[in-house]
Protein backbone atom coordinates (compact mmCIF):
# COMPACT_ATOMS: atom_id res chain seq x y z
CA UNK A 1 0.00 0.00 0.00
CA UNK A 2 1.72 3.42 -0.76
CA UNK A 3 -0.21 5.91 1.16
CA UNK A 4 -0.48 9.35 1.69
CA UNK A 5 -0.55 11.83 4.77
CA UNK A 6 -1.58 15.66 3.94
CA UNK A 7 0.10 18.28 6.40
CA UNK A 8 -0.91 21.65 6.81
CA UNK A 9 -0.03 24.18 8.92
CA UNK A 10 -1.42 23.72 12.69
CA UNK A 11 -2.03 19.79 11.52
CA UNK A 12 -1.00 17.96 14.81
CA UNK A 13 -1.51 14.29 14.41
CA UNK A 14 -0.02 13.58 10.82
CA UNK A 15 2.71 12.05 12.10
CA UNK A 16 0.31 9.42 14.47
CA UNK A 17 -1.06 8.85 11.70
CA UNK A 18 2.06 7.90 9.74
CA UNK A 19 3.36 5.88 12.74
CA UNK A 20 0.02 3.74 12.73
CA UNK A 21 0.01 3.79 9.24
CA UNK A 22 3.67 2.79 9.38
CA UNK A 23 3.05 0.02 12.04
CA UNK A 24 0.10 -1.88 10.35
CA UNK A 25 1.36 -1.73 6.31
CA UNK A 26 4.90 -2.01 7.06
CA UNK A 27 5.51 0.86 4.45
CA UNK A 28 6.22 4.91 5.68
CA UNK A 29 3.83 6.89 3.94
CA UNK A 30 5.07 10.17 1.73
CA UNK A 31 4.31 13.18 3.86
CA UNK A 32 2.27 15.66 1.32
CA UNK A 33 2.58 19.06 1.95
CA UNK A 34 -0.54 21.01 1.31
CA UNK A 35 0.91 23.50 -0.70
CA UNK A 36 1.72 20.57 -3.50
CA UNK A 37 -0.75 20.51 -6.31
CA UNK A 38 -0.15 16.70 -7.12
CA UNK A 39 0.18 13.54 -4.93
CA UNK A 40 3.13 11.57 -5.58
CA UNK A 41 2.27 8.70 -8.35
CA UNK A 42 0.24 5.67 -7.24
CA UNK A 43 -0.50 6.84 -4.08
CA UNK A 44 -3.41 4.41 -3.45
CA UNK A 45 -4.75 5.69 0.14
CA UNK A 46 -4.83 9.46 1.04
CA UNK A 47 -5.17 10.19 5.26
CA UNK A 48 -6.13 13.63 6.09
CA UNK A 49 -5.08 13.92 9.95
CA UNK A 50 -6.49 15.95 13.15
CA UNK A 51 -4.95 18.76 14.50
CA UNK A 52 -6.05 22.69 14.07
CA UNK A 53 -5.09 23.28 10.60
CA UNK A 54 -4.81 26.85 9.57
CA UNK A 55 -5.45 27.89 13.94
CA UNK A 56 -9.27 26.72 13.07
CA UNK A 57 -9.99 30.18 11.50
CA UNK A 58 -12.80 30.88 10.18
CA UNK A 59 -14.37 27.64 10.40
CA UNK A 60 -12.72 24.64 11.73
CA UNK A 61 -10.87 22.87 8.37
CA UNK A 62 -12.20 25.71 6.26
CA UNK A 63 -8.71 27.25 4.78
CA UNK A 64 -7.49 23.49 4.64
CA UNK A 65 -10.67 22.52 2.66
CA UNK A 66 -9.34 25.19 -0.38
CA UNK A 67 -5.53 24.44 0.33
CA UNK A 68 -4.10 23.76 -3.57
CA UNK A 69 -3.56 19.56 -2.45
CA UNK A 70 -7.40 19.20 -2.01
CA UNK A 71 -7.95 19.56 -5.28
CA UNK A 72 -5.82 16.26 -6.27
CA UNK A 73 -7.44 14.64 -3.16
CA UNK A 74 -10.65 15.28 -4.47
CA UNK A 75 -9.75 13.94 -7.89
CA UNK A 76 -8.64 10.90 -6.32
CA UNK A 77 -11.17 10.14 -4.06
CA UNK A 78 -13.07 11.05 -7.83
CA UNK A 79 -11.34 7.56 -9.01
CA UNK A 80 -12.15 5.74 -5.82
CA UNK A 81 -8.69 6.07 -4.18
CA UNK A 82 -9.62 5.15 0.05
CA UNK A 83 -9.32 8.89 1.95
CA UNK A 84 -9.88 8.96 5.41
CA UNK A 85 -10.24 11.92 7.20
CA UNK A 86 -10.09 11.71 11.36
CA UNK A 87 -11.49 14.77 13.31
CA UNK A 88 -9.80 17.79 12.07
CA UNK A 89 -9.31 15.86 8.95
CA UNK A 90 -13.46 15.01 9.15
CA UNK A 91 -14.33 18.87 9.55
CA UNK A 92 -11.51 19.53 6.07
CA UNK A 93 -13.60 16.60 4.10
CA UNK A 94 -17.21 18.14 4.69
CA UNK A 95 -15.74 21.89 4.09
CA UNK A 96 -14.16 20.22 0.64
CA UNK A 97 -17.67 19.29 0.22
CA UNK A 98 -16.48 15.74 -0.04
CA UNK A 99 -19.03 14.62 2.87
CA UNK A 100 -22.17 16.11 3.79
CA UNK A 101 -23.12 18.15 6.55
CA UNK A 102 -21.01 20.23 9.21
CA UNK A 103 -18.99 19.91 12.36
CA UNK A 104 -20.03 22.42 14.61
CA UNK A 105 -19.34 23.54 18.04
CA UNK A 106 -19.80 20.84 20.90
CA UNK A 107 -23.07 21.18 22.44
CA UNK A 108 -21.78 21.30 25.54
CA UNK A 109 -19.44 23.68 24.45
CA UNK A 110 -16.30 22.15 26.26
CA UNK A 111 -13.25 20.51 24.33
CA UNK A 112 -13.94 16.70 25.10
CA UNK A 113 -11.05 14.66 25.29
CA UNK A 114 -11.36 11.22 26.08
CA UNK A 115 -11.77 7.51 25.16
CA UNK A 116 -15.68 7.37 23.81
CA UNK A 117 -17.27 3.71 23.36
CA UNK A 118 -18.13 3.55 19.20
CA UNK A 119 -20.77 0.96 17.43
CA UNK A 120 -19.34 -0.43 14.56
CA UNK A 121 -22.64 0.62 12.14
CA UNK A 122 -21.24 -0.58 8.90
CA UNK A 123 -18.91 -3.41 8.12
CA UNK A 124 -19.21 -3.16 4.67
CA UNK A 125 -17.04 -0.85 3.86
CA UNK A 126 -13.29 -0.52 2.76
CA UNK A 127 -12.34 0.75 6.49
CA UNK A 128 -14.64 -1.62 8.90
CA UNK A 129 -14.51 -5.10 7.12
CA UNK A 130 -11.94 -5.78 10.16
CA UNK A 131 -14.83 -5.28 13.06
CA UNK A 132 -18.23 -7.18 13.86
CA UNK A 133 -21.35 -5.46 13.25
CA UNK A 134 -23.27 -4.20 15.69
CA UNK A 135 -19.60 -4.28 17.75
CA UNK A 136 -18.83 -1.93 20.51
CA UNK A 137 -15.34 -0.62 20.20
CA UNK A 138 -13.48 1.76 22.32
CA UNK A 139 -11.13 4.56 20.80
CA UNK A 140 -10.11 8.36 22.03
CA UNK A 141 -11.61 11.63 21.24
CA UNK A 142 -9.75 15.05 21.15
CA UNK A 143 -12.10 17.40 19.75
CA UNK A 144 -14.06 20.98 20.11
CA UNK A 145 -16.10 21.11 17.41
CA UNK A 146 -17.12 17.67 16.52
CA UNK A 147 -20.89 18.03 16.44
CA UNK A 148 -21.99 16.62 13.06
CA UNK A 149 -24.85 18.23 11.85
CA UNK A 150 -26.57 17.80 8.35
CA UNK A 151 -30.33 18.80 7.63
CA UNK A 152 -32.84 15.83 8.26
CA UNK A 153 -32.90 14.67 3.92
CA UNK A 154 -29.18 14.01 4.31
CA UNK A 155 -29.74 12.41 7.56
CA UNK A 156 -32.27 9.87 6.13
CA UNK A 157 -29.91 9.35 3.24
CA UNK A 158 -27.24 8.60 5.22
CA UNK A 159 -29.11 6.16 7.66
CA UNK A 160 -31.09 4.70 4.53
CA UNK A 161 -27.78 3.72 2.62
CA UNK A 162 -25.75 3.04 5.46
CA UNK A 163 -23.66 4.99 5.33
CA UNK A 164 -23.22 6.10 8.99
CA UNK A 165 -20.13 3.69 9.56
CA UNK A 166 -19.60 4.70 13.59
CA UNK A 167 -22.16 5.43 15.84
CA UNK A 168 -21.66 6.83 19.69
CA UNK A 169 -22.98 4.99 22.54
CA UNK A 170 -23.31 7.21 24.23
CA UNK A 171 -23.52 11.34 24.36
CA UNK A 172 -20.50 12.52 23.68
CA UNK A 173 -21.11 16.24 21.70
CA UNK A 174 -24.53 16.55 20.54
CA UNK A 175 -24.18 15.14 17.25
CA UNK A 176 -27.32 14.31 15.14
CA UNK A 177 -28.17 10.67 15.47
CA UNK A 178 -24.91 10.07 17.49
CA UNK A 179 -22.71 10.19 14.24
CA UNK A 180 -19.09 9.63 15.43
CA UNK A 181 -17.98 9.09 11.34
CA UNK A 182 -19.94 8.62 8.25
CA UNK A 183 -18.65 7.65 4.52
CA UNK A 184 -19.70 9.70 1.51
CA UNK A 185 -22.38 7.79 -1.61
CA UNK A 186 -19.42 5.94 -3.47
CA UNK A 187 -18.12 4.19 0.18
CA UNK A 188 -14.61 5.33 -0.24
CA UNK A 189 -14.34 8.43 1.52
CA UNK A 190 -14.70 7.86 5.49
CA UNK A 191 -14.88 11.00 8.00
CA UNK A 192 -14.38 10.34 11.49
CA UNK A 193 -13.92 12.41 14.87
CA UNK A 194 -12.72 9.89 16.94
CA UNK A 195 -8.66 8.71 16.13
CA UNK A 196 -8.56 5.37 14.95
CA UNK A 197 -4.49 6.12 14.84
CA UNK A 198 -4.42 6.33 18.81
CA UNK A 199 -5.43 2.89 19.35
CA UNK A 200 -2.90 0.53 17.79
CA UNK A 201 -0.51 -0.16 19.74
CA UNK A 202 -0.66 -2.04 23.06
CA UNK A 203 1.59 0.97 24.81
CA UNK A 204 -2.22 3.14 23.59
CA UNK A 205 -3.36 1.09 26.43
CA UNK A 206 -5.97 -0.34 23.51
CA UNK A 207 -6.16 -1.84 19.93
CA UNK A 208 -9.73 -1.09 18.42
CA UNK A 209 -8.34 1.16 16.05
CA UNK A 210 -5.57 -1.48 14.72
CA UNK A 211 -8.29 -3.08 12.56
CA UNK A 212 -9.57 -0.27 10.80
CA UNK A 213 -6.05 0.16 9.38
CA UNK A 214 -5.78 -4.01 9.16
CA UNK A 215 -8.96 -3.70 6.82
CA UNK A 216 -7.99 -1.01 4.62
CA UNK A 217 -4.72 -2.69 3.98
CA UNK A 218 -6.88 -5.90 3.43
CA UNK A 219 -9.10 -4.02 0.93
CA UNK A 220 -6.58 -1.92 -0.91
CA UNK A 221 -4.06 -4.69 -1.40
CA UNK A 222 -6.88 -6.93 -2.48
CA UNK B 1 -14.49 50.60 -1.73
CA UNK B 2 -16.02 48.20 1.07
CA UNK B 3 -18.12 45.58 1.52
CA UNK B 4 -19.28 43.73 4.80
CA UNK B 5 -20.18 39.98 4.93
CA UNK B 6 -22.45 39.27 7.88
CA UNK B 7 -22.07 35.44 8.24
CA UNK B 8 -25.27 34.06 10.20
CA UNK B 9 -26.38 30.21 11.35
CA UNK B 10 -29.45 29.55 9.89
CA UNK B 11 -32.89 29.37 11.33
CA UNK B 12 -33.03 26.23 13.46
CA UNK B 13 -29.55 25.19 13.40
CA UNK B 14 -28.08 25.10 17.27
CA UNK B 15 -26.13 28.03 17.75
CA UNK B 16 -24.23 27.02 21.66
CA UNK B 17 -22.34 29.73 21.54
CA UNK B 18 -25.40 31.87 21.55
CA UNK B 19 -26.86 29.77 24.19
CA UNK B 20 -23.49 30.28 26.31
CA UNK B 21 -23.88 34.27 26.03
CA UNK B 22 -27.06 33.90 26.44
CA UNK B 23 -26.59 32.15 30.05
CA UNK B 24 -23.42 34.41 30.73
CA UNK B 25 -26.01 37.63 30.31
CA UNK B 26 -29.03 35.80 32.43
CA UNK B 27 -25.60 35.48 34.73
CA UNK B 28 -25.22 39.13 34.97
CA UNK B 29 -29.04 39.70 35.74
CA UNK B 30 -30.13 40.87 32.11
CA UNK B 31 -33.42 38.83 32.22
CA UNK B 32 -34.71 40.29 29.55
CA UNK B 33 -32.78 38.71 26.67
CA UNK B 34 -35.21 35.24 25.03
CA UNK B 35 -32.29 34.46 22.53
CA UNK B 36 -28.80 34.85 21.91
CA UNK B 37 -27.38 34.06 18.13
CA UNK B 38 -23.73 34.51 17.62
CA UNK B 39 -22.67 35.43 13.83
CA UNK B 40 -19.69 37.31 12.34
CA UNK B 41 -18.77 39.86 10.32
CA UNK B 42 -16.38 40.22 7.63
CA UNK B 43 -14.91 43.34 6.20
CA UNK B 44 -13.71 43.48 2.95
CA UNK B 45 -11.68 46.30 1.54
CA UNK B 46 -12.31 45.69 -2.17
CA UNK B 47 -10.76 47.28 -5.40
CA UNK B 48 -13.06 49.13 -8.06
CA UNK B 49 -15.00 47.73 -9.97
CA UNK B 50 -15.65 44.59 -7.97
CA UNK B 51 -18.67 43.16 -8.61
CA UNK B 52 -21.39 41.95 -6.23
CA UNK B 53 -21.06 38.72 -7.75
CA UNK B 54 -17.83 38.65 -7.00
CA UNK B 55 -18.40 39.06 -3.52
CA UNK B 56 -21.46 37.01 -3.76
CA UNK B 57 -18.98 33.61 -4.90
CA UNK B 58 -16.34 34.56 -2.11
CA UNK B 59 -19.10 33.72 0.33
CA UNK B 60 -20.30 30.94 -1.03
CA UNK B 61 -16.73 29.30 -2.18
CA UNK B 62 -15.40 30.44 1.56
CA UNK B 63 -16.48 33.57 3.42
CA UNK B 64 -19.81 31.01 4.55
CA UNK B 65 -20.82 27.58 4.55
CA UNK B 66 -23.82 27.51 3.43
CA UNK B 67 -24.91 23.79 4.90
CA UNK B 68 -25.13 25.23 7.80
CA UNK B 69 -25.20 29.66 7.55
CA UNK B 70 -26.46 32.64 5.66
CA UNK B 71 -24.86 35.58 4.56
CA UNK B 72 -25.78 39.00 4.21
CA UNK B 73 -23.43 41.18 2.05
CA UNK B 74 -23.32 44.74 2.81
CA UNK B 75 -21.92 47.50 0.54
CA UNK B 76 -20.20 50.88 2.25
CA UNK B 77 -19.57 53.63 -0.34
Amino acid sequence: MNSAVIVFPGSNCDRDLAVALETVIGRKPHMVWHRETELPAGVDFIGIPGGFSYGDYLRSGAMAARSPIMRAVANAAGRGVPVLGICNGFQVLTEAGLLPGALMRNSGLTFVCRPVHLKVENTQTLFTSQYRAGEEITIPVAHHDGNYQADSDTLARLEGEGRVAFRYSGEVNGSAHSIAGIINDAGNVLGMMPHPERAVEAAHGNTDGRRLFEGLLETVAA
Amino acid sequence: MKARVFVTLKAGVLDPQGKAIHHALEGLGFDGVRDVRAGKLIELELADGTTDSAVEEMCRKLLANTVIENFRIERVA
